[in-house]
């Protein structure tokens, strides 16, 4: 039990005196979750919009695949990355694996059905609402994309918020492809897997607890945002 | 001469139009002309298809026979563009006041400071300055409506329709209403407007169009209508009856 709460003092400490092994693995795992959520929404946010607005045959199973790819094993993912990625996979010569750059492919695979699946979610419901006054004031269904986009902004930072909060906290796919790579690829949730089967818990315990306290805070914007349109009536149900 | 021309683009004819769902006939109106010049006002009890009818009028409803035409002219994309239309629950856009306006403006293809200028007229005509920059979702009922009056208005219509636009309003915020409607039809634009309540028509309407189950049962001069109806349901109506 003591050893216990040594672990924990000692991983405060981590923590408070500013670890620079423990905060550039924190600053790796951001930039790579961050730049995964921004190519994720640059991808997800127009096709979303698109599934939402648009009428073809196909557009059902469409979104019904997109709705399965949210719940992805994100080993599987981290397989099929792999895959492409690996000297013998049509990806290979690019020589991208076990790299920051793979860990982004694979959360960006991960991410961008969420991202696409709550667009569509959102853009639909206020397309429905918006259809026959856009209609009447003669803007096309292609032109209503971005109106909709930018009317339904703050839903869509949640559905952001919502990626990035799999993004950071996925472990899976990363470690595949990147193969958790002393300060080059090793992220925090591949570092709390490997230090604790190493028995080292005091580092794998600091960033628990800084992963938990991202975890929170990004529920906490979710929340404020979630408030602040309810407040502003820029709620969509 | 203008106000001629301008007259003869906004007759609004019908002819046999027809839109049934599932075998049951929603809208019959085999002629209908629309000439103005005051406001119309298509009166009936729900269900009665005049909400139908205005849409169709509008284009925003394709009907399953028969053509509306402006100035015998088969609806098209010019005569939409000169139209607006206001509907019963005013869809506004999740962004400020202002910017609801900008919104058409800026579709006219009206610079930065000429939008400045109109957006601060309009919120006057509307009673709505000091709102600009508020979010236009969180005015009340009354205050909405008038802004999306407002958004029509600023496109400079010929021709403004409104579906029901004081239905869910107190008699205050009907009134203030009333009286953008009635200066608009004073200031030019062709008023077309869907309302079962018949004190509302006698207090705009120029012509009225009774409907009742899909079919128009009577057309022509307010007053002729509502105080000496020729067909049984629109006395009936009119009287307070019953009108399914």
């Amino acid at each position: 039990m003591q050893g216990f709460a040594s672990e924990f003092n000692t991983a405060f400490t981590l923590i408070l005196n500013g670890d620079p092994e423990l905060w550039a693995i924190v600053l790796l795992s951001l930039k790579v979750s961050v730049f995964a959520v921004l190519i994720s929404a640059l991808i997800g946010m127009p096709v979303g919009a698109a599934l939402a607005v648009a009428r073809f045959p196909g557009r059902r199973v469409l979104i019904i695949l997109m709705n399965a790819l949210m719940g992805f094993p994100p080993v599987v993912v981290g397989l099929l990355v792999y895959l492409m990625l690996s000297r013998s996979g049509p990806l290979g010569v690019l020589e991208l694996l076990y790299t920051p750059t793979a860990m982004i492919i694979a959360q960006v695979v991960l991410v961008t059905p969420i991202v696409a699946a709550l667009t569509r979610q959102v853009v639909e419901m206020l397309a429905e609402e918006y259809s026959e006054q856009l209609r009447s004031l003669g803007v096309s269904r292609l032109a209503s994309v971005p109106v909709l986009l930018w009317d339904a902004r703050l839903a869509l930072v949640t559905a952001l918020l919502a990626g990035f909060g799999r993004a950071i906290a996925e472990v899976g796919a990363v470690i595949i492809v990147g193969g958790n790579i002393n300060h080059v690829t090793r992220v925090m949730t591949t570092t709390i897997a490997l230090e604790t089967s190493k028995g080292n818990l005091a580092l794998a315990l600091a960033l628990g607890a800084i992963l938990i306290g991202i975890a929170i805070a990004v529920n906490a914007m979710v929340s404020t945002l979630s408030l602040r349109a309810e407040r502003e009536g820029l709620r969509h149900a | 001469m203008r106000d001629l021309v301008s007259e003869m683009a906004r007759r609004i004819t019908v002819n046999g139009l027809q839109i049934a769902r599932n075998g049951t006939a929603l809208l019959d109106v085999p002629h209908l002309t629309l000439s103005g010049p005051g406001p119309t006002l298509i009166l009936g009890p729900n269900g009665a298809g005049k909400s139908l009818l205005l849409r169709c009028l509008h284009g925003l409803i394709a009907p399953d026979k028969g053509s509306v035409e402006q100035d015998g002219v088969p609806l098209n994309a010019d005569h939409k563009a000169r139209q607006a239309m206001v509907f019963q629950q005013p869809v506004l856009l999740r962004r400020s006041v202002a910017a609801n306006l900008d919104f058409v403006l800026k579709r006219q293809g009206l610079q930065r400071v000429a939008r400045k200028t109109r957006i601060a007229d309009l919120l006057a005509q509307g009673g709505l300055e000091g709102k600009a920059r508020q979010a236009a979702r969180s005015l009340s009922g009354g205050e909405a409506q008038r802004l999306a009056i407002l958004r029509a208005l600023a496109l400079d219509p010929d021709t403004l329709f409104l579906d029901e636009p004081t239905s869910a309003l107190d008699p205050g915020a009907t009134q203030v209403i009333e009286r953008m409607i009635l200066r608009a039809s004073e200031g030019g634009v062709r008023i077309v407007m869907v309302t079962h309540d018949i004190g509302q028509a006698r207090r705009l309407a120029s012509d009225v169009v009774m409907m009742q189950g899909g079919h128009v049962v009577e057309h022509g001069d307010a007053r002729q209508v509502l105080d000496d109806p020729k067909s049984d349901a629109s006395r009936r109506y009119l009287s307070g009856g019953l009108v399914t």
